[in-house]
């Protein structure tokens, strides 16, 4: 027995809203965080991450609240990426009740900043999020780079070789999604995961295509990764959380139940 | 109405454990505080920690709470966290060596980057992240009504080596076996966040506010 691998459910939320929609049998109003967050918890998610995808800087003070309401009553690690680009975005949500901050296309224009981040508030708290798409041909050895907007746009930088210089300058956790794989329900790149989590000592948490339970189990045992990130197969009622785990403990994986 | 002082010593968030300590007990003033006086006038004292040990001792020799620190873990229910733990140790290995409370005999080290789970056939990842069990070495006040080998939120690099097994009150395997709570008279410390622990961890902070020390 020792360490138990996480199970992670993600929630877009949007001008205070969570959106992609989640439903829950018994709720009729799904779309406050602070609900959807208590679901969770109250169905055994070992953390919760907040992706805000708030268009407007101006609205971002309501992921602020969303944060607080949150904190006061759900007693896990709670991560809050999306807009988060200075040192005072990262007080701010550390303020309101976040354990971390998720970093990504902020690091990707400045990875000082990161290094800065960790230095100030430690490793602990700064996950760096890896957008990673595969752009090696058919025959070649593997590859994949960093995207940036959504997967739309190359940065010509490594992701194996990103993940090390992150995790240099201070990240004590690596987000990485497959942009491939994102929102098609095949299944986590588990070559993708693997790769990153061999080369870097700090946890790495896969995300980005799953579909059903037994691709967080792949994620963890073919992929190696420390946690397993899931949206939409929570979101809407498919599965909890609670029959996740108990996929996972039947393939032998060790989880908190 | 009993009060809990949590110690503000520069460390940044507090929220979380005072909004978590606030939860769990009821009728009890819970307030953050780097005030000598009220520290010392309050019934119990939570000693948080986060980030560097190098940061934490400096910031504890700025506001001069060092003395206080020594005189309150003497006269009322103690409870350290995380890096407030380590702080209570001779020495840390962080930042190249600094220098602690001495509170308690032993070190705070490194783990190693080349551990494996031999199991799982995987390498171990620093930092410890993540849920892990605790094993009930004492018999404590605060581990009431909390099953041995319940599972805390973990989030640390280096650990805690006890010397004296005496007051080893919790211990945890990753790797090594290590120092995941120690208890002494009006102290209890943990490397775990309870404030962060779902269940358990509520469970414990309530038997922190319950608690009138020693055991």
């Amino acid at each position: 027995m020792g360490l138990a691998k996480r199970i992670i459910p993600c929630l877009d939320v949007d001008n205070g809203r969570v959106v992609k929609g989640v439903q829950f049998v018994d709720i009729r109003d799904a779309g406050d965080p602070v609900e959807v967050a208590k679901r969770y918890d109250e169905q055994g998610a070992d953390e919760i991450t907040f992706l805000d995808i708030t268009a407007s800087s101006d609205d971002r003070e309501t992921m602020v609240h969303v944060v607080e309401q949150v904190a006061s009553q759900v007693f896990i690690p709670l991560t809050v990426g999306g807009g988060i680009r200075t040192i005072e975005d990262i007080r701010r949500m550390l303020n309101a009740g976040a354990d971390k901050v998720g970093i990504n296309t902020a690091a990707v224009f400045n990875p000082e900043f990161v290094k800065e981040a960790a230095e100030k508030y430690g490793s602990q708290c700064i996950v760096v999020a890896l957008d990673a798409k595969k752009v090696s041909q058919e025959g070649e050895p593997n590859r994949w780079e960093i995207f940036t907007h959504g997967g739309r746009k190359p940065t010509g930088i490594d992701a194996i070789e990103w993940a090390k210089k992150m995790t240099d300058y201070g990240a004590g956790e690596i987000l990485l999604t497959s942009m491939d794989r994102d929102g098609t329900k095949i299944g986590f790149d588990l070559e993708l995961t693997r790769a990153i989590s061999d080369a870097v000592n700090v946890p790495v948490i896969a995300s980005g295509g799953v579909g059903e339970l037994q691709h967080l189990v792949d994620g963890v045992v073919e992929g190696k990764a420390d946690a397993v990130l899931a949206a939409s197969i929570f979101h809407f009622g498919e599965y909890t959380v609670e029959e996740a785990k108990k996929v996972m403990q039947d393939a032998g994986v060790e989880v908190r139940l | 109405m009993s009060s809990i002082a949590i110690i503000d010593y520069g460390m940044g968030n507090l929220h979380s454990a005072a909004k978590a300590v606030a939860r769990a007990v009821e009728d009890t003033k819970v307030f953050i505080t780097n005030h000598p006086d009220e520290i010392l006038a309050a019934d119990r004292v939570v000693f948080p920690g986060v980030g560097a040990i190098r940061d934490c001792m400096s910031g504890l020799h700025e506001t001069e709470l060092v003395e206080v620190i020594g005189q309150v873990s003497k006269q009322k229910p103690f409870l350290a966290i995380c890096v407030g733990m380590q702080a209570l140790m001779e020495r840390s290995e962080e930042n190249n060596g600094i220098d602690c409370l001495g509170m308690f005999r032993g070190e705070v080290k490194l783990f190693s980057d080349s551990m494996r789970d031999e199991v799982h056939d995987e390498k171990l990842k620093v930092p410890h992240m993540g849920w892990n069990q605790v094993e009930q070495k004492l018999d404590h006040p605060l581990w009431a009504n909390i099953p041995d080998r319940s599972r805390f939120y973990f989030v640390h690099s280096y650990y805690v080596d006890a010397l004296d097994s005496d007051v080893i009150a919790g211990a945890t395997d990753y790797g090594v076996q290590f120092t995941a709570s120690i208890a002494k008279d009006n102290i209890f410390a943990v490397q775990f966040h309870p404030e962060k622990s779902h269940k358990a961890g509520l469970q414990l902070l309530s038997n922190f506010a319950h608690w009138n020390g020693a055991f």
